[in-house]
């Protein structure tokens, strides 16, 4: 994606990662501009299914070309599914990090911590 | 020179598919002259300087008393009584020092060239083609240099590079390096910047110095035996002949992850040893790199197993290079 986007749908965290909040699940990713200062992905090192993931911790690693990164989990919960494609295609994460290069789902664990994530807006203000 | 211009492994493949172009003018140069101008290169680097002919070129090293490399150089016989050795950038203060300041009793001079010179490389199977075709004369073969105007510039074209692939780099005034550039690129090379610089260098296996060179390492242990001529007596000889005959405790190889997952510099090699350089091949598509390992360890086809990051990654000692222009 070669456009800068944040979706409004989303919720932000500060080391840019968003969460895509339904209930008490939740799918993960990074953001736009995560994937563009990294370059081009290479490597996303999945968590298991069944792995417990604190608010502000990181969970895994993505590889780009040129560094390794590591990925903070927006809100705590348990993962319920990774995202199996990206093992063959990681570059889904540059191309379409909202949608086809979505990382994790998660049952949250505490559906109140999404109060400290960022809109669309404060997060694109935070770039800046 | 910007890490990239419009993606790694968009500029890596354009240089082993096509042919790409590098601004190297971060490189230094000292030029040594006089009527004993190669037995004081003799004195300072590690090759036999002495078999370089006019119109030569020679990749050495630069060595301490104890064999520790100072530097890897390049080396251009300009004459009979000049040469042109190119440093690395963050080397060549000290390369210039230490150049200035050995071998005094040979009557040649030792001169800071860096600010005379742009380098511009051009590389991959389609270099030659394109270099040819703005050139007013034949090219140099490999490991030759010559002088020749391009786009109407006077420059010395050199067979060398640091891809593995077939091509040529240009030395030439700083103030005609953008019209060599922009003739350059209108021909159709890609711009390629530091990022797949150190991708196609550790495909093809060449070292980087401050990665995989330093002081605290041996050019045997380097794999670098082939550029050191002991008998010529250059500084750091009798280290490391004492090395050669003893074997060194560490061995440099390439290695191959197997499976996902990059290691990346200090990484350690579970029972000894640590990756000096690490990446993705975009050519390969897989983690690669190059390791000091134990010596006895060193033989292709060894499984060694590597901590990245806390996580215990396979992977195979391989042959160099990693990458063949024929594959």
């Amino acid at each position: 994606m070669a456009q800068a986007s944040y979706p409004a749908d989303l919720s932000y965290h500060a080391e840019h990662d968003w969460a895509r909040i339904e209930g008490e699940e939740a799918t993960f990713g990074i953001t736009w501009y995560a994937q563009d200062s990294l370059g081009e992905i290479v490597f996303f090192d999945a968590p298991k299914v069944g792995t417990r993931l604190t608010k502000d911790e990181s969970y895994s690693e993505v590889e780009s070309v040129k560094a390794v990164s590591d990925v903070v989990a927006p809100l705590s919960g348990e993962v319920i599914a990774v995202n199996e494609a990206l093992a063959s295609s990681p570059e889904a994460i540059n191309e379409d990090p909202y949608g086809e290069g979505w990382l994790v789902r998660v049952r949250l664990s505490d559906p109140s911590e999404a109060e400290s994530l960022m809109d669309a807006a404060a997060y694109e203000a935070s770039l800046t | 020179m910007p890490l990239q211009y419009t993606g790694i492994r968009e500029e890596h493949m354009a240089v082993r598919e096509r042919v790409g172009v590098f601004d190297v003018s971060h490189m230094g140069q000292v030029e040594t002259s006089g009527p004993q101008a190669m037995q004081r290169l003799q004195r300072l680097v590690s090759n036999d300087v002495s078999r370089m002919p006019e119109g030569g070129a020679q990749y050495s090293l630069l060595c301490n008393e104890r064999g520790g490399v100072l530097d890897d150089l390049f080396t251009y016989r300009l004459s009979e009584t000049r040469f042109l050795t190119v440093t690395n950038a963050a080397n060549h203060e000290r390369d210039l020092a230490w150049m200035s300041t050995h071998a005094q009793e040979c009557d040649a001079d030792v001169r800071d060239r860096a600010a005379d010179f742009a380098m511009l490389a051009v590389q991959g199977p389609r270099a030659r083609a394109l270099v040819s075709g703005l050139a007013d004369g034949a090219l140099p073969e490999r490991m030759h240099a010559v002088s020749r105007t391009l786009a109407g510039v006077p420059l010395l074209v050199c067979g060398t590079g640091y891809t593995g692939e077939d091509g040529v780099e240009l030395l030439l005034a700083p103030d005609a390096a953008a019209d060599v550039w922009r003739a350059l690129t209108e021909a159709g090379a890609t711009p390629v910047g530091l990022g797949a610089r150190d991708t196609l260098r550790l495909e093809a296996c060449f070292h980087l110095y401050g990665n995989d060179l330093s002081e605290d390492r041996d050019p045997i242990g380097a794999g670098l035996g082939w550029a050191c001529s002991e008998q010529t007596g250059f500084i750091g000889a009798e280290a490391i002949a004492a090395v050669r005959a003893q074997g060194p405790p560490q061995r440099i190889v390439p290695f191959v992850i197997e499976g996902p997952g990059i290691a990346r510099q200090g990484n350690l090699v579970v029972g000894g040893g640590v990756v000096t350089s690490g990446s993705y091949s975009p050519s390969l598509q897989c983690g690669i790199g190059l390791a000091y390992v134990p010596s006895e360890r060193a033989a292709p086809g060894t499984r060694i197993q590597i901590d990245v990051r806390g996580t215990v990654r396979d992977a195979v000692v391989s042959r160099k290079p990693l990458h063949r222009k024929d594959t």
